[in-house]
């Protein structure tokens, strides 16, 4: 799939917000006065980022407030409503935590699950599709909501609790790659299938149907370097998680919790970069893709 | 509303013949000639070094290679199969995309799409394309706007490409009802669904290519190669053939 930078800005941001959000709803810090402003605000700030360059993948932006109307069938419209509940359910917690006005107990918890809902729907917008089997299964919400834990972890700085969430993310990225890239041969889909042809021979791409790029070719059918990936791979999995991991353990807690910040966004920029560059659409079969691994 | 309904009353779609298809692209002309008007189907730089536009049908021509024996050309229009339990109309989070109780014809409201792509996505037959120009979705409408215009004559009520076809490989009708045209043909000639595995249900069929004799001889010209020359030539020959 084509890696559009707004969607993977978009999917790490606010990932990593709502789970910054997600910690401080529950409590876990409970900052006050101007550590709660800049604490919140970072997470607002992250969040809200996020969501506006979610926008911009859109061909029709101005219409954005649609996609409220189909949350009983559509993921897409579910993060929607979950995204704004987070934060208009958090606002009253975070401006009572800034100047010290009391607000009741369960605003903060009912918010927090709202951003796990957010992460989640947005995990769902990726799983549930069949016609993308390196997606189609159940590590996908895992991993997203890892990545919004690890994240969140690290921004409202709680040391440990990063440190072993760094490490658990490691581990389930190359789980994921492990188990991605079998995915597309296990689906069954072939280009024997996808033609039907598969009945009287084996059929083979003998002439494509137009000599330029289409939205197909451009949207679906992204060919990312073998050796590319692999090496991206080890990056991703090296700076999201070992490496904060490291520097959470080894560094004393303000400069630690900074650099491993900054190590984690960037290694989950490269985990997203890869999540839809690896990702083969099966209506690349049409066009002579097949399973790569 | 994108839920799907739970009963359609009919199953309009096109049954595509791969045995009698010339890859003429005909089809993808007329298709995209109907549906050019008004609002239209953009093209990108089309008459520039890299063009590119939204079309609804496009041809592919697959080798096919039998067990024994020299490979078979097919050609592969391909379109969308207005799906039964189509994953492009739940996936959509503005109910621009729907599906027809009264036809089951999957359509998209281009006034309420807000181009996310992810219907797209969700399709595994490559049947949607982003109009770059108007930022919405384009599909296949099964010239919705041709089947039921009573002010075209009677024989023009079909889809375009289905009307334009030259060799009748398309055909167009009811596939719910066992009596029509179209599923008899179905039914003769074992019409079948595009990737089954993606659990989509399609309406419309393809026809595999009938079994043909295979000429013993690689080609055809070979009786015609063998010249034997008579007359005044033959002497030649064979007096060129002593020397």
């Amino acid at each position: 799939m084509h890696p559009a930078p707004s969607v993977i800005v978009f999917t790490v941001l606010s990932g990593a917000g709502f789970g910054l959000l997600g910690f401080l709803g529950l409590g876990r810090p409970a900052p006050a006065g101007w550590p709660a402003f800049l604490l919140w605000g970072l997470g607002y700030g992250l969040t809200a980022a996020g969501l506006l360059a979610s926008t911009f993948h859109l061909g029709r932006p101005e219409r954005a407030w649609r996609a409220f109307t189909q949350w009983r069938t559509s993921w897409l419209s579910r993060e929607a409503w979950a995204s704004i509940l987070a934060l208009l359910l958090l606002a009253p917690v975070a401006l009572g935590a800034w100047t010290g006005v009391a607000v009741p107990g369960w605003l903060g918890p009912l918010g927090a699950l709202a951003c796990a809902g957010a992460v989640l729907s947005t995990a769902m917008i990726y799983a549930q599709l069949q016609t993308v089997p390196r997606w189609n299964h159940g590590l996908t919400p895992v991993i997203f909501a890892g990545f919004a834990l690890t994240g969140g972890a690290i921004l409202s700085g709680q040391t440990t609790p990063a440190a072993v969430l760094c490490l658990g993310l490691s581990g389930l990225l190359a789980l994921s790659f492990r188990i991605g890239d079998g995915r597309f041969r296990a689906s069954g889909a072939t280009l024997a299938t996808a033609t039907g042809l598969g009945t009287i021979g084996a059929p083979a791409v003998f002439e494509l149907p137009h000599t330029g790029g289409t939205y197909l070719t451009r949207e679906m059918i992204h060919v990312v370097g073998r050796r590319h990936a692999a090496r991206l791979r080890v990056i991703a999995i090296g700076l999201s998680g070992l490496v904060p991991a490291l520097a959470l353990v080894v560094l004393p807690a303000g400069p630690g919790a900074a650099l491993a910040a900054a190590v984690h966004l960037t290694g989950a920029l490269a985990a997203r970069w890869l999540f839809f560059a690896e990702a083969e659409h099966v209506v690349g079969l049409y066009y002579g893709q097949g399973a790569r691994t | 509303m994108t839920s799907l309904p739970p009963r359609v009353e009919r199953k309009l779609g096109l049954v595509i013949d791969l045995d009698t298809c010339v890859g003429c692209h005909a089809c993808v002309t007329a298709c995209k000639g109907w549906n050019d008007q008004g609002a239209g189907l953009s093209d990108q730089d089309p008459h520039g070094a890299d063009p590119s536009g939204t079309f609804l049908n496009r041809v592919h021509s697959y080798q096919v290679q039998p067990a024994a024996g020299a490979p078979q050309i097919v050609n592969f229009p391909r379109s969308c199969l207005h799906c039964d339990k189509a994953p492009c109309v739940t996936v959509c989070p503005t109910g621009a995309s729907y599906k027809r109780a009264e036809d089951g014809i999957v359509l998209v409201d281009a006034a309420a799409c807000i181009g996310c792509g992810l219907c797209a996505w969700a399709c595994p037959y490559g049947a949607r394309e982003m109009d770059a120009a108007e930022g919405v979705m384009k599909k296949c409408t099964l010239c919705v706007d041709r089947i039921y215009n009573e002010a075209l004559p009677e024989a023009d009520r079909l889809p375009a490409c289905v009307r334009t076809c030259p060799t009748g490989a398309r055909h167009f009708g009811d596939l719910s009802d066992p009596e029509s045209e179209v599923s008899l043909l179905v039914a003769e000639r074992g019409g079948y669904d595009l990737m089954p595995e993606m659990g989509t249900a399609p309406v419309n069929r393809y026809l595999p290519p009938r079994p043909k004799p295979r000429p013993a001889q690689a080609s055809l010209l070979a009786p015609l190669l063998d010249i034997q020359a008579t007359g005044i030539a033959g002497w030649l020959d064979r007096l060129l053939g002593r020397l």
